[in-house]
Parts: C-alpha cells; sequence; structure tokens
C-alpha cells in the first residue's frame, strides 16, 4: 500500500517537471536550429532592417517594430476601456447586470483569432486600409478582456476593509477608488497592462491578416508594416535555403525571448497583488 | 450520454474513411499560379480514376523546398529550379511543362483601359512613380482621366514563381530595375504590400483604391480586375489573354532548352502579351515506391494530353503539339 | 463658512458623477466591439451556411458544391488528439501541484505554467515542427495535436490544481480513515469529487484550442480530401477559414463566413454552458 503511494507520487511528480522541461527543451531546440542565422548575422540581426531572400540578407528591426507599435497602439486603446470597465465591474455596480457585462467581456476572449483577422479585413480594412493602424485597433479589441478581468481581480482582492475606513471618513465612491483601492492594486493593474501587452505581441492570425506585410519601418501610422509573428506564419513554411529556415527560426526565438521577458514581468506583478496567479 | 456520443462518432468516422482508405494519395505542394488549373485537374481525375491528389498552394518557393525536403511527391513551380537547387534535391529532378499563363498587371482605379509600358511598369514597382496622374502614365494614356491618388504597389509577399516571371520581365525592360533590385522568387521590394499567393494580391487590390499589382491571368478573371494592356516588343498594347499567351509559346519555343527550363518573355510579334511563363510540375526521375511512380507517370500523362482540353477555360494556354509529343516522352523516362 | 463648505462639495459630488459616468461609457464601450463581430459574423455567415457546408469537401474555385465537412472532423480529430496527449500530464501535474507542490519546484512549475498560458501559439508550431515534421518528413495531424497539447495544457493543470484543493479535508480523512491507500484516495475520492470543475477546465481548453489556426499552419498543414491517418496532412477549420479569408475569390469568402459561424458558434456555447456550469460547483 505504501508503495502505491510512493509510485503515484513519483509519477505525478515527474509529470509535472516534465512541464518546465519540456519549455525549456522548446528554448534550447528553437535555439539550437536558429544557429547558422546567429553565426551568420550575430548580434546586428536584432538591430538591422533588412529582409532580402535572394542576396540572403536579413535583419529583423523592423519586425520587432511593428510588432511593438501595433501592441502598444492597442494598449492605448484598450487601458482607458479596459480599467474603466474593471473599475465598474469592481466598485460601482451590484446588479444582476454586472455578471451579464463581465460575461459580455470575457466572450471577447473566445472568439478566434482568424475571425477577428476576417472581420478585421472586411469591417476595418475599408476604413484604415492594411496598415498598423488596423492591426491596433483589431488587436486592442482582443486584449480588452483580458485586461478587464485581470485588473477586476487585482481591484477585488484589494481587502474590503480599506474601503470600509474611506467610506466611514464620508469619502464618495470616486475618492474611495482613488484613495483606497488604486494604490494597492497599482503594481496588479501594470501586470495586467503588461499581461496585455504580452497577449498583443503573441497574436498572429488577426495581425498578419490586416498589417499589410510590408518590412519597413514607418513613422506613419497608416502604412503598411509587418510583425515577427506575422511573417514566421507567412513564409515559414516557404523558407527557402537552409539560411532562409535558420532565420524563421530565429525570428520565432527572438519573439519567444520578448514574450517571456514580457510575460514572466507581468506575472510576477500580478502575483505580487492578488493571492495567487491566474490563467487567463 | 457522451459515451453514446462517442461510439456514433467512432462509427461515423470508420464509415467514412473505409472510401478514404482504400485510395492512393499523393502528396503536391507549390505555385499559385496554376492553382485553378491544378484543382480542376485533381477533382476530374479523382473521378476518373480514384485518385487523390492532394495540392498545397503555397508558393514556388515552398514548393521546391517542401520537394527538396522529400516531403511531398511533386512540387509545382513556375520558376524553374536553378542548377543549384536541383543538386540539392538529388540531381535527378525533372522539370514537366504544364501549361502557360499571362501575368496579369491588375489595377483598382474606377477606370478601365489603362495603358502602361515596360519602363514605366518598373517605374512603378520602383517607386520611383507615386501618383497616378504622373505625367509619364499620362502620355501613355492621353484619354484617360487619371485622378491625383497615391500609387499603392502590391507584390507578393510569399516566395514566388510568379514573381519570378514578373520580375524577370521588368529586368529585361529596365536596366534600373535590373541594377536595382532584380529577378527572383523573392526580391526586396523598395515599395508595396505584401499578399500571400496569388489569391492574397488579387485580394488586396481588390479591396484597395488606387493599388497595382501583378497576378496569374486566371485570378484577374475571376475577379473581374481590370487589367493594364503592356507594349510588347513590336510595339503594340496588348491586353493579357490565352491568345496573348499562346502567341508568346510558339515564339519561345523555338529557344526552349531540352530540359524545358526556359523563359518566354518578351517575345517578338503583334499578338503576343510580353509577361508570360510556363509552369512545370517537378518530379524526381529516379521512384522509390513503385505504386506511387505508374500513379504519377498516369497523372503525368494524361494532364499533358486530355487534361489540356481545361486549360482554355480556366484561362491558360495548353501546350502545343509538338512540345506535348516532347514532354511525353520525358515522363515516359521516369523509372 | 457655509459656502465654501458647500463649494467644496459640489466640486466633489460633480467629480462623483463624473467618474460614474466614465467608468459606465468605458463599460459600455468595452461590450460594442462584441456585438459588432458577432453580428456581423452572424449575418454574413448566415447567408452562406448550407447542408453543402457541412457535408461536402472542398471544390475547385466557381464550384457550387463545396463545403468544409472534412475541416470539420479533422478540427475535432486534432483537438482530439491534443486533449488526450495532456489530459494525463495537466491532471497528475495538477494534483502533484495541489498535494505536494509547496516548495521552490512547486513555484517554478507554477510560473513556466502561467507563463505558457499567454504564449504566442506560433512558437508551439516551430516546436512541434522541428520535432515531428522535420523527423518525420512530413506534416502529420500528429504534429497539429501535440503543439495544441502544449497549448491546452496550462488550463488543464491549473484548473485540476485549484479544483483539487478545493476539495475539503474532511473529505480526505474519512477516507483514509476507512483504509484507502492515499493514491486510490486521490484518484478516486478526491478527483472525483473535483471532476466537474476540472471538466470545465478540459472544456474551456477544448474551446480555446479550437480555435487556434497559427500552430496548425506548418504542423497538420492542410488537406482537401477526407483523412482519418494521424500521420497525414490533416484539414482543419481553422486554417481553411484563413485561407478562404485571404482569397480573392467571392464564394471562398463566403465560405470563410460560414466557417466562422460554424465556429464561434461552437466556442461561444462551450463558454457559456461551462461558466454556468462551473457557478453550480460546490462542495459539502
Amino acid at each position: 500500500m505504501i508503495k502505491g503511494d510512493t509510485i503515484f507520487r513519483k509519477i505525478s511528480f515527474v509529470l509535472a517537471l516534465s512541464i518546465p522541461l519540456l519549455f525549456c527543451g522548446l528554448f534550447f531546440v528553437v535555439l539550437w536550429e536558429s544557429r547558422l542565422a546567429l553565426k551568420t548575422f550575430g548580434f546586428s540581426f536584432f538591430f538591422r532592417s533588412a529582409w532580402d531572400p535572394i542576396k540572403g540578407d536579413y535583419g529583423v528591426l523592423p519586425f520587432i517594430y511593428g510588432t511593438f507599435v501595433s501592441s502598444l497602439l492597442a494598449l492605448v486603446i484598450a487601458v482607458p476601456l479596459g480599467l474603466g470597465c474593471a473599475i465598474y465591474l469592481a466598485e460601482v455596480t451590484t446588479t444582476k447586470f454586472k455578471e451579464w457585462l463581465a460575461t459580455m467581456v470575457d466572450l471577447l476572449a473566445a472568439v478566434p483569432s482568424v475571425v477577428y483577422g476576417l472581420w478585421g479585413i472586411f469591417v476595418l480594412g475599408p476604413i484604415f486600409g492594411f496598415s498598423l493602424m488596423n492591426a491596433g485597433v483589431l488587436l486592442a479589441i482582443m486584449i480588452l478582456p483580458t485586461i478587464t478581468s485581470v485588473s477586476r481581480e487585482v481591484l477585488q482582492a484589494v481587502p474590503e476593509s480599506l474601503r470600509e475606513s474611506a467610506r466611514a471618513l464620508g469619502a464618495t465612491r470616486w475618492e474611495t477608488v482613488r484613495l483606497a483601492v488604486l494604490p494597492p492594486a497599482a503594481s496588479g493593474i501594470i501586470g495586467a497592462i503588461i499581461l496585455g501587452l504580452g497577449r498583443a505581441m503573441g497574436e498572429t492570425m488577426a495581425v498578419t491578416m490586416v498589417i499589410g506585410n510590408r518590412p519597413e519601418i514607418s513613422l506613419n501610422l497608416f502604412a503598411p508594416a509587418y510583425s515577427l509573428s506575422a511573417v514566421i506564419a507567412n513564409e515559414f513554411a516557404e523558407a527557402v535555403s537552409d539560411l532562409n529556415y535558420s532565420v524563421m527560426v530565429e525570428v520565432g526565438l527572438t519573439l519567444l525571448f520578448l514574450s517571456l521577458v514580457v510575460n514572466g514581468l507581468a506575472r510576477f506583478l500580478v502575483w505580487k497583488t492578488s493571492s495567487q496567479g491566474r490563467i487567463q | 450520454m457522451l459515451r453514446k456520443l462517442f461510439v456514433v462518432f467512432c462509427l461515423l468516422s470508420l464509415f467514412m474513411s473505409s472510401k478514404a482508405l482504400w485510395a492512393l494519395t499523393l502528396n503536391g505542394a507549390g505555385a499559385t499560379f496554376p492553382y485553378p488549373l491544378y484543382s480542376k485537374w485533381f477533382s476530374v481525375y479523382k473521378e476518373i480514376s480514384g485518385v487523390q491528389i492532394n495540392y498545397a498552394p503555397i508558393g514556388s518557393g515552398g514548393g521546391i523546398r517542401q520537394f527538396t525536403a522529400g516531403v511531398v511527391d511533386f512540387g509545382a513551380s513556375d520558376a524553374p529550379m536553378t542548377d543549384a537547387e536541383i543538386k540539392g534535391a538529388g540531381g535527378d529532378v525533372l522539370h514537366i511543362p504544364t501549361v502557360a499563363g499571362a501575368v496579369a498587371v491588375v489595377y483598382n482605379l474606377g477606370e478601365e483601359g489603362l495603358k502602361l509600358d515596360g519602363q514605366t511598369l518598373a517605374r512603378i514597382f520602383m517607386g520611383e512613380i507615386t501618383s497616378w496622374d504622373d505625367e509619364q502614365i499620362a502620355k501613355l494614356n492621353p484619354d484617360l482621366r487619371l485622378p491625383k491618388r497615391k500609387i499603392v504597389v502590391v507584390h507578393r509577399s510569399d516566395s514566388s514563381g510568379t514573381t519570378d516571371i514578373f520580375t524577370n520581365y521588368l529586368t529585361k525592360v529596365s536596366a534600373r530595375w535590373a541594377a536595382k533590385v532584380g529577378a527572383g522568387k523573392s526580391v526586396a521590394w523598395p515599395t508595396g504590400i505584401g499578399g500571400k499567393g496569388n489569391p492574397g494580391v488579387a485580394g488586396v487590390v481588390k479591396n484597395t483604391v488606387g493599388s497595382i499589382g501583378y497576378v496569374e491571368l486566371a485570378y484577374s478573371e475571376t475577379n473581374k480586375l481590370p487589367v493594364v494592356a503592356i507594349k510588347n516588343k513590336s510595339g503594340k498594347f496588348v491586353l493579357p489573354s490565352v491568345e496573348g499567351a499562346t502567341a508568346a509559346m510558339k515564339g519561345g519555343l523555338k529557344n526552349l532548352p531540352s530540359d524545358f527550363r526556359g523563359e518566354i518573355l518578351n517575345q517578338p510579334g503583334a499578338d503576343v502579351y510580353p509577361i508570360c511563363g510556363l509552369t512545370w510540375l517537378l518530379v524526381h526521375q529516379n521512384q522509390v515506391n513503385e505504386e506511387k511512380k505508374e500513379t504519377l507517370k498516369s497523372f503525368l500523362r494524361w494532364a499533358v494530353t486530355d487534361g489540356q482540353k481545361y486549360a482554355a477555360q480556366l484561362f491558360y494556354s495548353p501546350l502545343p503539339e509538338d512540345l506535348r509529343t516532347k514532354v511525353l516522352s520525358t515522363i515516359d523516362s521516369i523509372r | 463658512m457655509e459656502n465654501i463648505e458647500s463649494r467644496s462639495y459640489s466640486i466633489r459630488k460633480i467629480k462623483e458623477q463624473l467618474f460614474l459616468g466614465i467608468t459606465f461609457c468605458a463599460a459600455i464601450l468595452a461590450v460594442i466591439p462584441l456585438f459588432a463581430v458577432i453580428f456581423y459574423i452572424l449575418w454574413r455567415g448566415f447567408s452562406s451556411l448550407n447542408f453543402a457546408f457541412f457535408t461536402q469537401l472542398p471544390a475547385p474555385v466557381g464550384e457550387s458544391r463545396s463545403g468544409m465537412a472534412n475541416a470539420i472532423v479533422g478540427s475535432m480529430i486534432i483537438v482530439g488528439l491534443g486533449t488526450l496527449l495532456s489530459l494525463p500530464v495537466g491532471i497528475f501535474s495538477g494534483i502533484w501541484l495541489a498535494e505536494w507542490g509547496k516548495g521552490k519546484t512547486g513555484f517554478l512549475v507554477r510560473f513556466v505554467v502561467d507563463v505558457m498560458s499567454g504564449f504566442p501559439t506560433i512558437v508551439f508550431g516551430i516546436f512541434s515542427y522541428i520535432l515531428f515534421v522535420l523527423t518525420m518528413r512530413r506534416f502529420s495531424a500528429l504534429a497539429g495535436g501535440f503543439a495544441l497539447a502544449l497549448i491546452m495544457l496550462p488550463y488543464i493543470t491549473r484548473t485540476t490544481e485549484e479544483m483539487v484543493k478545493m476539495v475539503p479535508q474532511t473529505l480526505r480523512e474519512s477516507a483514509l480513515a476507512l483504509g484507502l491507500p492515499e493514491w486510490k484516495v486521490l484518484l478516486f475520492v478526491v478527483l472525483r469529487t473535483a471532476w466537474n470543475g476540472v471538466f470545465t477546465g478540459i472544456m474551456l481548453a477544448v474551446a480555446r484550442a479550437a480555435g487556434e489556426t497559427a500552430p496548425l499552419l506548418f504542423t497538420a498543414f492542410n488537406n482537401n480530401y477526407w483523412n482519418f491517418r494521424l500521420d497525414q496532412p490533416m484539414a482543419s477549420m481553422t486554417v481553411q477559414i484563413y485561407n478562404y479569408a485571404i482569397s480573392p475569390f467571392a464564394d471562398w469568402n463566403r465560405m470563410a463566413w460560414a466557417g466562422s459561424l460554424v465556429l464561434v458558434f461552437f466556442i461561444l456555447l462551450i463558454t457559456i454552458v461551462v461558466r454556468s456550469f462551473s457557478k453550480r460547483v460546490s462542495y459539502g
């Protein structure tokens, strides 16, 4: 009987440990397959603008630019809306309307990326063309549920006693939120925002379908652009040489690394505030 | 309840797969250029012979790559493989020409009847001419009302044989293009938006006012996109058509090498459309699997003979008789 | 005195009203996109939906009897495969985290699981491509299933952990007191009690995986015919919708809308059912 217990515990342990091991495996495999590209270009790969498969010249700066700018654009739109909505849900309403509203916002997360892309082509396309702006607006809609629900959780984790003390002093709801709720929740909310950033950076299909696929840095937000995930979606299966293939894997490595930093930071900040991290 | 559903699902898939299990499947990948015709061919051939041919239209570059990696049984490309590429694929690659097609220059402006010559076309795609009312375009089109609108160039975002044909033409007619950009399945485009595959480019042009792009004729016809009349070598402005491509093929065939890896661009002749190309199916001469070899050979023979009758109605030029005989003997050499 | 006090109170009242108004607007604006997207899909999708859609294979351009039957079945097979692969690892890991995961290893596992849940899924596709497509020298449903399994794993693991943790200690103690070994208690008493909640986690993971496109693009690839072999390329709804969406052919675009409608309906159905289900989860 004791043997059964130790076997079970060992199996569970091995399987649980396999998750971080798989993840490390992913990292090393991707690193290994990019070695040709890394050897050829070194660090300049990340700071140059080039994309010439004929001459074999590659530099991913335009993609990093596109990924970041479209995501930041999405944040500019989604953070005020999402945060406002979260505060409304956590601090203002108390009725059934609240549950219905929360469900609606969460359902946004259930719509697949490719369907958003389809909608973006035919609805946002006539307004914004194929551009950074189009991608930014579309991404804003897609990360709204993330920012709203995580912010809401963070706000709800603030102890009720703080709110009660404020109210006892005669504070209005706005003053309660401003003085008693937001300050302790601040780092968690920043975490929620960064989580939204991470989501936007990793989005592939919707972005590919509306961003214009042009590897060029332009300050005009209505000009076409490209992103790290979009170029992988378009060109990975069609890499025409060993160097091209290795470069595509290295683009994946870049995306992996950036996501790791952003997601890791976000999770850490959210953990600090709410009792335990949650899957979003 | 869930268990019952599961059993029903298993039985259903077993029933449906029983039909699928006994059919041989060939896998191919490559050019989007001939895809409308190939998808018709595969559908008809399945009715005739029961053979399923699965084709992934991922662009000529992708087709060559997957063929070289051995992931597919045959590749398809409108850009012939280079000697280096052939060596990388094992050296025994046969190029089987199937049809010829015209690369139409499509645009979205509300006006029909645009005329351009090679040099102006090159300048537009180089980003040197940026507005539709530029005098160089107006000079060629005195009777058109050209708006003051920014030109949006659309090209391929993936590695493409159609791009190869188009850029090779521009290299021939514009020394500046040859020096600045060059030719190939994938080039460093000086300007423009990328569309994925022929369908992607057609889609972007269709949805973007003021855009100009290049697609195989079948895509411009089925989407009713206005096309540009290009000045050919004999000085006439010709619209892309099956007849224009057939005339180009007749002229170009004289210089076609025995392994069929040639081009038919900018041919002399009044009816010739200057931007045309052949498209090939890539197969290994030495086949490993006996059953696959026979199936492949039968399909190729059918494609080059009976299959040709579907070409013109789908806007491709069928191969002339004398070329067909040469191709058939090449197919016979597959062992 | 009175004037100053009432004046500052009015300012506070105004700020309060502004606050309520702005947050309300934000909430409403946040919901509008959902309606905009859903109604547009309903409108475009309904007009394109017909019986052929569910029973026919993809046909060449211009032919009317065209459908996504193989893609619908293909999606079910690939997602099913992903579930099969991720279920054992997810459940056992969840149990381990709940029972013995308090130390540094537990922190590491939880952290990795959390990070993985927000990861760009296309990178999982690259991983699966290198592991399976290159070694098997072909695209396969198996490679697609593996990529989806990686996406589903965090959801199943975390939900299992949370649900198992919620099972009251008294239940475990009574079972142990009756003489059952610990591992049997965990599997047959604790897990069974937590099963409703765990099942919702699995269904949410399925809904998430069913909507993924990027990881399937170069693993399961696509297939225009019926295929049930796991070592061959397989069609899926998401990839097919993508191909049809970016094409210029109007009838293919229509099929993309129809496919979107079916897919979104299916995913929303699971999500809504799961949410109402999980509200009824409670332990005695």
